[in-house]
């Protein structure tokens, strides 16, 4: 480590003496020398720069904005006007260098919208909106928007992460567990982190992994084999090493952790597995768990009623799909996935809580406020694990889920009562509603010995593809499909460690070909505004940006941008793999940037 | 599966002494290769829920075939005859085929080694012993293939014919009887696949593309390939064509296979029996 460290320090005095030319930086008097102006700006003591360019250069920057507060946030990258423009030359002119925080603090986890060439958390910020309030790139220029770099994880298979940048450092991990950090600008790395994942694992569905969580000056890790990992984020170091459960019984981690206050949130993988599941919150800075919340009740506890017999022993609702947080009541929404087994509801008879739900949890302390359950004792495999995204709309406070089981709900933020449910897919499960308005299971959809056609397939209408919201068309974008599965049941005994899903599923040749969308759904009314057909079904999320943009993903390589109030493709990159990621935004440099994760790669675009 | 000697592994030095080793080794692993459940009527109806899960979406619910895999109760197999060559074309998929490793065909977790071995007990115990008398005549049937009933003006089999439609060399050890005799009476009914592009959840089909370019020019035949932004078709005269589906004047694409409706009146069951027999002759090789 220490021939590293001198290595680098050599490396950087190079780079420094190469880059001499450019005067402003050479001059700027290094960071112990002179005191920052700019205390907003100042990095803790400790803190190491990234990049090749002098430190002094930074406080240029940091007293060039304070010069003109808010300049660089508010003006080049949000707003295409010619101020704007101006000033993004100006600045580019100026700060070659990128600001640097040494600490994530909540503060700014809860703040992130007011910085938003960083992305902090995986939706982007609490609210699960997964929207860019950058500019830059817009109906208007993104015509010419191109490649800047691509960084080859070296990973096979499905790569599922979805960045965090900060402060002009990337952090991503692959499906095998590695986490890296790059340099924005190039794509460098900086430090590769590889989990030793043991070799006995078998996560359903592939191995993937969908991202970190930053607090402080640690990155987290959710791992294949269910232990959760601090790492330092300046080098890759491991921090903290914690077990949640243990893997040989079927537990994992997918799932992009979640950072609130000072804890590590984060929930379970393993519904094929007959897993219990449980979303845990880890203290950031010991790996200590504060809290547990299970999301099968145990004897005792409200719920535990709707589980026959033990089957809730083994009653899966895992929770691999990152949640959202909501300061203003300090509760951390998060959805739950199928009962176990999950094709066949026979020896666990009742609604089987809180599988298929949405769970209102007290931040500090875990416990349950109030739940929603989408799809009563499941029986097609319609995890509820969709980001559960929060919208304010006539001055009520709500929160959206565009579900696997095809409908589109709306929920009362504060009370977990729904507000609508329409469909937005192709449904054949159910053809009515209860008294307040939930789609009711039509008996006949229950799989059978022989097997029988039911819409959505397995696979659902949507699944864990990031659905985006976009504050200023106040569309809600998700990437759906209609395809219809035949549900057959298969009894499986249960046992430790063993795939228990009790059915077969299997596209149906009967129905229509299958058919893939990005749809565009008002959430005041449910109605699908456009709708955008892939030439195939995608498993890649979506972005919304202040620039008038969709950006998405499809299963033929292409990552596309469309016109957010029309769905009309205005640009196209064939990346030469499906994508299964979804897309973010960043800025540095005064540069606004689209990355998306395809194939074993992260690719990273901006104007020219 | 930890049949296999490694003898790469093993040190130069112990070469001599390693040489018991292997021995007993192999001795070791003839006992593995042999199936734990063989002829055990309880672990073949597990092995039959684990087909359902695991294996049915391509050989159907009852291992007779479906539209992807072979008919698994012919108790001659292509790929593996002893129980041993199965558990291994189930751990490992057949390269050059759709046949996925176990685990990797994106649906579930996999199986483990014992599920494996019940999924075995399950397909002997519905294998039809007597092997299948081919009813056709097969030398008759390439006649037929290769001369009046246009067969080969489109397909391809061991290296003769045409481009436009799926090569069926290896189709007659791979689809069951009624998937081909279907798929020549209903040639729509469920599109032949053609590319298969390793990241991609579906293959490409052989769906029926009508493009007219900038300058009137029709041109129809079958997707090579196609996304959202382009398209590549071989046509009839087997010209590839790529294009750029927003230079393109119109642009359809029909489910409708370009192969004609072979009706009874066009091709007897007597003759198609014979051509599907020629299939399968060839197919086994």
């Amino acid at each position: 480590m220490t021939e590293l460290r001198s290595l680098r320090k050599t490396r950087r005095t190079r780079d420094a003496r190469r880059d001499g030319e450019f005067s402003p930086r050479r001059k700027v008097p290094r960071l112990h020398e002179r005191p920052w102006k700019s205390g907003a700006s100042a990095p803790r003591p400790g803190a190491r720069r990234i990049g090749f360019s002098p430190r002094g250069a930074q406080g240029l920057k940091a007293g060039f904005l304070s010069w003109v507060p808010n300049a660089a946030l508010k003006g080049p990258l949000f707003h295409a006007g010619v101020p704007g423009r101006a000033l993004t030359t100006l600045l580019l002119a100026v700060c070659f260098v990128i600001q640097t925080h040494a600490q994530v603090t909540f503060d700014r986890l809860l703040n992130s919208t007011k910085e938003p060439q960083n992305w902090l958390t995986y939706s982007g910020d609490y609210s699960g909106r997964r929207f860019s309030s950058l500019d830059q790139i817009n109906t208007t220029t993104v015509h010419s928007l191109a490649a800047k770099w691509v960084y080859q994880t070296g990973a096979t298979g499905k790569l599922e992460t979805t960045p965090l940048v900060v402060d002009g450092i990337l952090y991503a991990t692959a499906q095998d567990d590695r986490a890296f950090a790059l340099d924005t600008r190039t794509g460098r790395p900086i430090w590769m982190y590889q989990y030793p994942v043991p070799a006995d694992i078998r996560p359903c569905c592939g191995h993937v992994n969908r991202g970190l969580a930053i607090l402080g000056a640690k990155v987290f890790l959710g791992t294949l084999d269910a232990h959760v990992v601090a790492l330092d984020a300046k080098t890759g170091s491991v921090v903290w090493n914690v077990t949640a459960a243990d893997y040989r019984n079927g537990y994992s981690f997918t799932v992009a952790p979640l950072a609130v206050k000072n804890l590590v949130v984060i929930g379970v993988s393993g519904g094929e597995y007959g897993v219990r599941g449980f979303i845990d919150a880890y203290d950031a800075a010991t790996g200590e768990r504060k809290w547990r919340f299970y999301t099968v009740p145990a004897p005792g506890e409200p719920g535990h009623e709707s589980w026959e017999g033990d089957s809730w022993k083994v009653g899966g609702a895992p929770a691999w799909n990152t949640g959202t947080y909501d300061a203003a009541t300090n509760q951390i929404f998060w959805p739950t996935g199928n009962p176990a087994p999950s094709n066949r509801g026979a020896g666990r008879a009742g609604d089987n809580l809180y599988s298929n739900s949405l769970l209102a949890l007290n931040a500090d302390t875990g416990k349950l406020d109030w739940y929603f359950q989408f799809t009563k004792h499941d029986e097609h495999d319609w995890d509820a694990t969709q980001v559960p995204v929060m919208l304010e709309a006539g001055g009520k406070h709500l929160i959206a889920q565009a579900n696997r089981n095809g409908f589109f709900y709306v929920l009362d933020r504060a009370t977990g009562k729904l507000v609508s449910a329409n469909a937005y897919g192709k449904i054949t499960w159910s053809d009515h509603k209860d008294s307040e308005g939930r789609p009711v299971a039509k008996a006949e959809a229950s799989p059978t010995l022989e097997g029988h056609t039911v819409c959505p397939g397995a696979l659902g209408t949507t699944n864990f593809m990031a659905p985006s919201f976009d504050p200023q068309t106040t569309l809600f974008y998700v990437t759906a499909r209609d395809q219809c599965d035949i549900f057959s049941t298969a009894p499986q005994p249960y046992e430790a460690g063993h795939a228990y899903y009790g059915s077969a599923y299997f596209p149906s040749e009967e129905a229509e070909p299958y058919r893939g969308f990005l749809k565009a759904i008002d959430p005041a009314t449910g109605e699908i505004k456009w709708k955008f057909e892939h030439t195939s079904p995608t498993w890649s999320g979506v972005l919304a940006t202040a620039g008038g943009l969709v950006f998405t993903g499809d299963a033929e390589g292409n990552f596309v941008a469309l016109d957010a109030a029309s769905g009309k493709p205005l640009w196209h990159f064939q990346m030469g793999s499906a994508v299964y990621a979804a897309p973010m935004a960043f800025a540095v440099d005064g540069k606004e940037y689209v990355a998306i994760a395809a194939g074993s790669a992260i690719y990273a675009f901006a104007l020219p | 599966m930890s049949l296999t000697i490694r003898p790469e592994r093993r040190g130069f030095f112990f070469a001599s002494v390693c040489l018991g080793f292997v021995l007993l080794a192999t001795a070791a692993c003839i006992a593995d290769d042999r199936n734990p459940f063989a002829g055990d009527a309880k672990a073949a109806k597990a092995g039959e829920y684990e087909f359902r899960i695991n294996c049915a979406l391509c050989h159907g619910l009852g291992a007779h075939g479906g539209g992807r895999g072979p008919d698994l109760t012919r108790a001659h197999k292509k790929h593996a005859h002893s129980d041993a060559e199965l558990f291994q074309v189930i751990s490992n998929g057949i390269a050059g085929t759709v046949m996925p490793a176990n685990g990797t065909n994106g649906q579930g977790v996999g199986m483990t080694d014992k599920e494996i071995w019940q999924i075995i007990t399950y397909i002997r115990s519905v294998e039809v012993k007597a092997p299948v008398n081919p009813s056709g005549n097969a030398a008759h049937g390439r006649l037929l293939f290769y001369g009046e009933a246009n067969c080969s003006l489109c397909h391809m089999a061991e290296g003769k014919g045409g481009r436009v439609g799926p090569e069926l060399t290896s189709v007659g050890g791979s689809r069951t009887r009624d998937a081909i005799i279907d798929s020549v009476r209903n040639p729509s009914r469920r599109l032949a696949w053609g590319l298969t592009e390793s990241t991609k959840e579906f293959p490409q089909e052989y769906e029926t593309i009508t493009a007219v370019t900038a300058d009137g020019k029709e041109i129809k035949g079958v997707a090579l390939n196609e996304d959202n932004f382009s398209v590549q078709i071989m046509d009839t005269s087997e010209e590839i064509h790529l294009l750029e589906k927003d230079k393109l004047r119109s642009f359809t694409k029909s489910r409708e296979s370009l192969m004609p409706v072979y009706t009874a009146a066009l091709l007897s069951d007597k003759d198609l029996d014979d051509i599907v027999a020629f299939l399968i002759s060839v197919g086994a090789k």
